[in-house]
Parts: C-alpha cells; structure tokens; sequence
C-alpha cells in the first residue's frame, strides 16, 4: 500500500500510485456496497465530522454513508446553525472539535484553502470535500473511477471537460487526476470561463483549451459537463444562458461529434437544457447515476486510507 | 570638550549623496555630522588585546571602532504602516519606530489610513509630537490625499503640509477619480508635495487575493491582473505629465509599469518611484509555502497588495532599481495581528512587516545575487528615498544630522519574527538566512539600536533616552 496521507486536501500534490491506491481500494468498497448488510467493522470506534461551510446535500449525505457503511460514528455541523455566526474563526471552531475526539474532519467551505488551513491547526485527518475554486479531490476520484469502471483504463483516453473552468473546483480535480493517470485533457468554454494563457500555466503540463467546442468533442472517449452556476451571467461573463447553451451545450448533434462509444459524465446537480440537454442525459452514454454511487464507494476509500486504514 | 563627540573610527564610509565610498573616520558632535575623512578620531590607547568596540578618550569623545564595519546614512523608509491612531493593537508609534531602528531606520514615512486617517493638520501634527515623545525613528507622517480617504475630495493639503506632512496618499486605496488625481497633483505641486499613488484599476484587479496568474489558477484564487496596476500607472503619469504635479508610484510591483515609469521619466514627466524588498525578492509562488506533504500551504503571510507577481516582474523590478527608473526601496511594513492572518486566505490581510527584514534582503537576496552594487543598495535605501520626497535625510554630508548606521556585512543570522520588536510576526520570510545587519543605529548621534559588539558600550548621552538596552 502506497498511502501515507493524514489528509486529502487535492488532487495536485498526489502520485499516481497514491491515486491508483484509493482506486483499487475503492473497488473493494464498491463490492461491501453490493452485500445485502452494507457494513463492515473498519472504522469502529472513530468518528468522522462533516462540516459544511456551504449548503450540499449529496456530498455531505454521500460521507456520512461512506463514513457509517464502515462503522464509523458520524456528526454533521452546518455553517448555518455553527459558531460562525458567531464569529469564532474556522482555526478555532476546528480546534474545539478536534479536542471533543473527532479524528476525521471532512469540509466544504467556500474559500480555497479553508482546509490546508485546517490541516495546519489540527492533529486530525482532513479531507477536503471541496474548497472555493479549488478542488474537490473525491469528485476528481470518483470521475476517474467511473472512467475507469466504464472504459478500462484512463491512460490515452481523449477527455474533454466543457464549461466554467475558471471557477470550477471539479474541473481542477478532474484535469489533475487525469493527467497524472495519462489521459489526454482538453478544455472547452466561453473564453471568458477559460483559463487564459497564463493561467494554463497552473493546470498539469499538456492541458490544452479549446473556444470551439467541436474541437474539442471531436473523438473525445469521455466528456465531462461542469455545472454552470448562473452568477456567472450576473457578473457579465457571458450574455445570457441561451447564447451558452447554443455555443456551449452539450447536446445529440455535438456528441456525435465524439467517439462511438463516449461516455458522459456531469457533477451534479444540472441545470438541463443549459450545459446539458435533457434527452441526451436519458442516454445510455450519460454515467451521472454510477457517478453518484461511486462517489460512496471512493469515499469510503478515502476515509478509510486516511485514517490508518492503509497501513 | 564640545559636548557630545562621536568617532565612528576606520568603517567603510558609503555615503550616496556625495559619491563617497571610502574607509574613513566619520565625526559627530550634539547630533550632527562634523567631519568625514581620515585621522580624525584620537588613537587608542594601548591594551592587551586591542581597543575595545567603543570606547571614552580622554576629552570624553565617544570613540566608536568600525574597522570591517559599512557606516552608511540612516536608513530612509518611504511607506511604512505604524497603524497610529486607530490600530495600536497591530503596531503604535513605539513599537514600529523600535523595529524601525533595529532594521537600521532612522526616518520612516508613515501612511495616513490610520483611523482616524491623517487627513487633517491636527491629526498630522498630533502624530508627530506622538512619535517625538515616544519613538525611536524620526517620524515623518504622509497625509491623505482626499478627505477621509473617501476619495472624493481634496484633504486640506495646504494644512497637512504646514503640519509636517511629507507627501500625500490614499494608500491601501487608489485614487479611483482621475479627475480627482488630477486635481490633488495640481494643487500637490503649490505645496512642493509629491502625490504617492497606490495603483491599482480596481475592475480589472476584480477583488483579486494574489497575482492573476499559473498561481492563482491552481489554487483557486481570484487573481488580479499586472495590467490593473499598469493602466493606472500610465493614467497617473499622463496626469504628473500635464499639470507637472510630482507623482510618486508607491510599491511597484509589475514589469508593465516598470517600463511605463521608465518611459515616462525618459520624457521628464516629475515621476518617482518605490519598490519593497518582498517583490524584489519573492514571487506569486510563495502563497504556496508553508502546506502540509506537498498540498499547497495557502500562506497569508504571502499574501499583500499589490501582489507578489512572476519571476519576470520580479527581474523587471531589480532591473529598474539597477537603472535608476525606480528611486528607492521602501517597506510598505504592514503589521497585523495573528488573528488578522490565520484565517483563510481570501479572508486574511493583506500586508507584510519589513522594516527589520528590509536591509538584510537587500544586501543578502539583490547585492548578494549580483542585482546591484553595494553602493546603489545604499543609495535607494538613503539618499534615494530621501530625494523622491525631498527629506532632509539620507546624506552624511558635514552639518547633516548624524544619522548613521553601522551595518556589519558579514553578520549572518535567521529571520525569527518572536523576535521581532514589531508587534506584526507577518512575514514569508520567517527562517530565512541573511547575510548583512545593522548592529549600530545612530539618531541623531544617539544610539536608539545596538548589537554586538556595542551592545552595552554605549554611554549617556550616546544613547537614546527611549532606548534602554544600549
């Protein structure tokens, strides 16, 4: 076993064994998902925090399963009802949780960074489930396990990621763990949700962007649809949803456009008719379903990689 | 004797203003420069193992041996923040002038986004006698350009000059309104005060933490743009060009306004710039610092306005001090308190502390790298800054006050901001090995710094009465 990490914070700083890892051993997970008593002793006796500092439903649920499914002791605090508002900082409010003997934290919150930031001020494991603009490390993991389950392998597979990848968490994730397991990542969207030349600079070496999202679809193996959050439009980056679903959307016309057997996948939750059309989502191509139900098997991987479970 | 007479003895004698670099003698008497040259200081009297580091001759001369030593002017900060009034939490005129003198300052610039801002003759004045009574540097407090810095119109600029100010700015704010600027370059001028403009176009810089840039893609930071600091750069000199207002360009941070400044000079716009020792130094790269097992650490302490841009800005910026188009290195010390940086990091402060980091950057990281001689060093950390604002400073001409500071080239030692006489810790730079420090820093001809081998040789009335660990 290759996993040492007290924390999963991103996708960026990790190898490829330590991504094959959490693969492998999700596989492991997914088969305890199929038994008829879905639990297994692993984690008895430690406790698991969500903490979301942002409102989520699928996310924190899938955790708290993840979490349960092996054995663990689950509590859930949201921003709303936490001492935020009472303006403890977030250094402070973790502090006080660790020392009520929570051993993993696993946190949303808005700002990039919040849990680098955590991982600094506590002794316990921290997983990032999602930072600002950042990352969201078990997404990029469970897109790569879908692409995996689906295709094979993911070295050499064309993957297009079409959206707003500027302000997307997922689209960093995803591009940094496909890179590093071999795949060919391209990038589609407005200009103006595009990373610019510069900013390309940041993402794994051999990323290319794409404005014409035909060139980017043609022969893509998978496509990854981002969700388009519509403040974009509000803060002027793109005229109205209409011109991007017309230019940007992905719909039967342009998915043909990819190779025969492509498979699509999207975040969740989507806005149909925007980045996706609905009848190509009802199509056997469209994977959103097993993303969901693999995002709780890599989960479980996770927590149970980083809290000991590996070694 | 004459009252109180000083030998700095045998130093290496730097002194810009006059294109003086050699080893000499340097005297001082009640406080001011009386002579610089060779055989000036009596001989030492025989003993077995040399003259002591500092020393009383028989007429009561203070005799200071600085064989080995550089003996430079007072070191010149243009932009420092002593957050006075309003913040004395993050720093107060004591702590920030003893920082100061440790770092080898003698006349710090302070900003005027205190609270109340110094946007009135009677706060500026107030400041002043503050720092007078209580300080260990000579404080000279730069008012706001607009009142409230509100940015919407003129402070009492006649007042706050008759006050003492030295310049004026809305520093940690940029002048949004040209008309505005306009307007306080043009009215600046009658008074002989420069204009020092924080730059920044704040739709382009968008609320941006960090440079726009591979930095701020990969961790998912709103980035602003090198060209929201240039294209208001470029506005302001267009304005200095047409109503001959001086504008000074405080903190430049970007190759782009570099050459817009280097430009604009070549025309004879009244333009003078800054640039502090943590762009020169570091860049966008170090936000990543500080993380856990390779993740990106996300560190405040990187964090500061304008931001630490890219390797090619950084060489821009040390090429510009090199070639003169920037005028002098300054602070911009930031103090803040731990609370203000442990927070995440779009939520955290923006500011670094540099008043006692400044001088061992400069001659470790830009004069040991081979950026710039020793003696251009010198000169945009004294004479420099001092022209740009046109302070009685900075020089170790005969008559000038005898502001000095004894710098030992070779001393090294490690950035340790719990050591720090600055109330702010927020430095990237903490750990870092330096090379060059100032262990004797005169004000006046009082000691208000010292540090072996003068630590503790320095005897009333050589010592500044607020300095208690001469």
């Amino acid at each position: 076993m290759t996993w040492s990490r007290r924390c999963l914070l991103g996708l960026e700083e990790l190898g490829r064994e330590e991504i094959e890892a959490v693969l492998e051993t999700a596989e492991s997970m997914k088969e305890i998902l199929g038994r008829p008593i879905k639990k297994v002793p692993a984690l008895r006796g430690l406790a698991v925090l969500t903490l979301f500092y942002e409102p989520s439903t699928r996310t924190r649920v899938s955790f708290e399963l993840a979490a349960r499914y092996l054995s663990a002791d689950t509590v859930s605090v949201a921003a709303a009802t936490s001492s935020a508002v009472k303006g403890e900082t977030l250094a402070d409010a973790a502090r006080n949780l660790e020392r009520m003997g929570v051993d993993a934290i696993v946190l949303r919150h808005p700002a990039a960074g919040a849990p680098h930031l955590l991982a600094r001020c506590v002794s316990a494991a921290v997983i990032n489930a999602g930072d600002g603009m950042h990352e969201h490390p078990t997404q990029g993991l469970l897109d790569l396990y879908t692409i995996r389950e689906r295709k094979g392998r993911v070295a050499g597979l064309k993957v297009a990621i079409v959206g707003d990848i500027r302000h997307s968490r997922v689209a960093r994730s995803d591009a940094w763990g496909l890179a590093k397991l071999g795949a060919e990542v391209r990038l589609a969207g407005p200009p103006t949700l595009l990373p610019d030349a510069a900013e390309l600079q940041g993402f794994p070496p051999g990323v290319k962007r794409f404005t014409h999202l035909e060139e980017a679809l043609a022969g893509a193996d998978v496509v990854i649809a981002l969700r388009l959050q519509k403040e974009r439009q509000e803060a002027g980056l793109i005229p109205s949803l209409a011109e991007y679903a017309r230019w940007w959307g992905i719909n039967r016309r342009r998915l043909a456009l990819a190779a025969p057997d492509v498979v699509l996948l999207h975040p969740g939750p989507v806005n149909r008719g925007v980045e996706v059309d609905s009848d190509v989502l009802e199509r056997p191509e469209a994977v959103v379903l097993d993303q969901v139900e693999n995002g709780v098997a890599v989960r479980m991987a996770v927590l149970y990689l980083v809290l000991g479970g590996g070694g | 004797m004459a009252g109180r007479r000083l030998v700095l003895r045998g130093g290496r004698v730097i002194d810009p203003a006059r294109g003086l670099d050699e080893v000499c003698d340097l005297v001082a008497e009640d406080g001011r420069v009386a002579a610089v040259g060779r055989g000036l200081g009596p001989t030492a009297p025989p003993g077995p193992s040399g003259p002591a580091a500092a020393w009383r001759a028989d007429d009561g001369t203070l005799v200071i041996e600085a064989a080995g030593m550089l003996v430079v002017p007072g070191l010149v900060d243009l932009h420092a923040h002593l957050r006075t009034p309003g913040q004395e939490w993050k720093e107060d005129l004591a702590s920030g002038t003893a920082a100061a003198a440790a770092g080898g300052y003698t006349t710090v610039c302070c900003m005027p986004n205190t609270d109340p801002p110094l946007d009135s003759g009677a706060v500026v004045e107030w400041v002043r006698r503050r720092a007078e009574a209580e300080g260990l540097a000579r404080v000279l407090p730069v008012g706001c350009v607009s009142r409230g810095r509100q940015g919407r119109e003129l402070a009492e600029i006649g007042e706050l000059a008759a006050a003492g100010a030295v310049a004026l700015s809305d520093d940690g704010a940029p002048v949004r309104d040209a008309g505005l600027m306009r307007r306080a370059l043009e009215y600046a001028r009658a008074f002989g005060l420069p204009v020092s403009a924080h730059e920044e176009e704040e739709s382009l810089a968008a609320g941006g933490v960090i440079h726009l840039g591979s930095v701020s893609a990969a961790l998912g930071l709103r980035g602003q743009p090198a060209e929201a600091e240039a294209v208001m750069v470029a506005r302001d000199v267009l304005l200095a060009g047409w109503t001959g207002g001086h504008l000074h360009v405080a903190h430049v941070s970007s190759a782009a306004a570099v050459e817009i400044i280097r430009q604009a000079k070549a025309r004879g716009v009244r333009v003078t710039a800054e640039v502090t020792p943590h762009h020169l130094v570091l860049t966008h790269e170090a936000v990543r610092g500080g993380g856990v097992a390779g993740a990106p650490g996300y560190d405040a302490n990187a964090k500061c306005n304008p931001p630490l841009r890219t390797e090619e800005d950084r060489l821009a910026l040390l090429e510009g001090l090199r070639d003169g188009t920037i005028d002098a290195v300054a602070t911009d010390h930031a103090p803040h308190a731990r609370e203000d940086k442990e927070v995440e990091f779009e939520r955290a402060a923006f500011g670094i502390v540099g008043v006692e980091t400044a001088l061992g950057l400069v001659l470790t990281e830009v004069v040991g790298r081979g950026h710039l001689s020793l003696a251009a060093a010198v000169e945009r950390l004294t004479a420099g800054p001092a022209r740009a604002f046109g302070l009685r400073a900075g020089s170790l001409a005969p008559g000038a006050a005898a502001d000095v500071t004894v710098i030992d080239p070779g001393r090294e030692w490690v950035v340790d901001p719990a050591a720090f006489r600055s109330k702010g810790r927020n430095t990237p730079f903490a750990g870092w090995r330096l090379r060059g420090r100032a262990v004797l820093t005169l004000l006046e001809g009082r000691a208000t710094h010292a540090e072996e081998p003068y630590r503790g040789r320095l005897p009333e009335p050589f010592r500044h009465p607020l300095y208690i660990n001469a």
